[in-house]
């Protein structure tokens, strides 16, 4: 997302999934499912609208995901919705843990297929169709993916701060990488250390996870940036 | 006799349009193998189109032969790559299964110098030579060079003809590029394909020294039997 310079798009898209949440709690069904439906669905919405209208994607993103947010705050009963949207570690069960385990290792595998034909689409969309690629069907895997690590990391941080997952590390990354496979081994390294880390500290401090996590992942972004102000 | 199969290209009332744009009109044309074409034309004139068309990345009415067994390299006027960290080792083995010391190489990088290096920080001379090591990674037979309009010296971009000049006549690849230096199409080029949305002249390079052909590259030609408002 932050190479796609929708870094932005990323954070939005989790807000989005509020209404999803609802449905799920109020139909009791894997909130989770509800969540992934309505990301998905907004990521191909946005995708679509920023084609034909060739709007910036800010702009798109800024009214899907602020309607998303209203319907969501409507939806949502008022007991559960601290939860959505701050999220509540202590709450996963361990089939969850599981379930998230498998559906991310999954992630990681299908990003690999596609990394390089994503990036070659990124940098240009002629040289890819000119080498066979499908970009079109490419972005839009990718959007799925996006979505479905977007739902899992809700359950740990909320819908609020999901969007920082997606972001920073991808952001600290990128201020020390140079080629593509350090940046994409640091982008996971650095949403581990500042996921572990603010788990961590949150039990340690009786603090909720998800700002601790951000936290911790800030420091990491600073450190990146410490790194190449010395490195010029 | 004329053979057919001298031919790499052929392309009759090719038409485009885009968003209710005509774009380029009734353009016909062909080439021979193994020789270079200039294609000029003042900006807007649908030369980058005509390439895209070529590589059928847009539609296109008309019809464009390709001889059998075509292998078409594409450098591209620009590519976006200040945002994204990727090497130009990381570039030059995408789709391709390539040596990157070997694919270099002939663009005359040093690989110990570039490979390392993020595509960003290259300059506009280095980037054009690994665009076309890229191109060429697939071992072409025909290749289409689209010049930058901006962002590149007339200086630097010399040596890369003189580099295409040379590997046209070892591999006897048919080479297609858009230029926009009456130097370059008289010393690189064979023949010189003149756009302004139809073809207002298509003839030997060496006749771009003639001022009536000058005239008909430079001056306002307008297009046969069609309105110039919906331009």
């Amino acid at each position: 997302m932050v190479l796609e310079k929708m870094a932005l798009v990323g954070d939005a898209l989790s807000h989005v999934a509020l209404p999803g949440l609802a449905l799920g709690i109020l139909f009791n069904f894997n909130p989770f499912l509800g969540a992934f439906a309505f990301l998905f669905a907004s990521a191909v919405i946005i995708w679509y609208l920023g084609r034909v209208t060739k709007l910036p994607f800010e702009t798109i993103v800024g009214s899907v995901f602020t309607l998303a947010l209203a319907i969501g705050v409507l939806l949502i009963p008022e007991s559960d919705l601290l939860e959505a949207l701050f999220g509540d570690i202590t709450k996963v069960t361990i089939l969850e843990t599981a379930a998230a385990v498998v559906i991310s290792v999954m992630a990681v595998l299908l990003t690999k297929m596609i990394y390089k034909k994503l990036v070659l689409g990124m940098i240009s969309e002629e040289l890819a169709i000119s080498k066979g690629i499908n970009v079109g069907r490419i972005n839009l895997l990718y959007l799925l993916l996006v979505s479905i690590v977007v739902a899992v990391g809700i359950k740990i941080v909320g819908t609020l701060l999901v969007g920082f997952l997606v972001i920073v590390p991808a952001a600290a990354s990128k201020n020390v990488s140079a080629d593509l496979s350090k940046y994409a081994v640091l982008s996971a390294s650095f949403g581990a250390i500042s996921s572990c880390s603010g788990i961590l500290l949150s039990s340690y401090l009786n603090l909720p996870t998800g700002p601790m996590v951000v936290f911790s992942g800030i420091v990491v972004f600073l450190a990146t940036v410490l790194a190449k102000i010395k490195a010029k | 006799m004329e053979n057919i199969d001298d031919y790499v290209l052929q392309v009759s009332n090719l038409s485009v349009k885009l968003q209710n744009q005509t774009i380029l009109e009734n353009v016909n044309f062909r080439l021979k193998k193994g020789t270079v074409l200039a294609v000029v034309g003042p900006n807007g004139a649908g030369k980058t189109i005509l390439f895209k068309a070529l590589l059928n990345l847009v539609p296109y009415t008309g019809k464009i032969t390709w001889t059998e067994k075509v292998r078409i390299g594409y450098v591209p006027q620009n590519i976006a790559v200040d945002d994204i960290p990727i090497s130009v080792k990381d570039f030059l083995s995408f789709e391709n299964h390539v040596d990157v010391e070997s694919s270099l190489s002939p663009v005359r990088l040093d690989n110990k110098n570039v490979a390392d290096k993020t595509l960003g920080v290259l300059s506009g001379g280095q980037l054009r030579r690994v665009l076309i090591a890229w191109a060429l990674a697939d071992k072409p037979n025909v290749l289409l060079f689209d010049e930058p309009t901006t962002g590149v010296d007339h200086d630097s971009e010399e040596p890369i003809f003189v580099m295409l000049n040379e590997l046209k006549k070892k591999n006897r690849i048919t080479v297609l590029l858009i230029t926009h230096d009456v130097h370059i199409v008289r010393e690189y080029s064979d023949y010189l394909l003149a756009l302004n949305r139809c073809v207002t002249f298509f003839g030997e390079s060496k006749e771009i020294m003639n001022p009536s052909v000058q005239k008909i590259i430079y001056g306002e030609t307008v297009c046969a039997g069609t309105p110039n408002e919906d331009r």
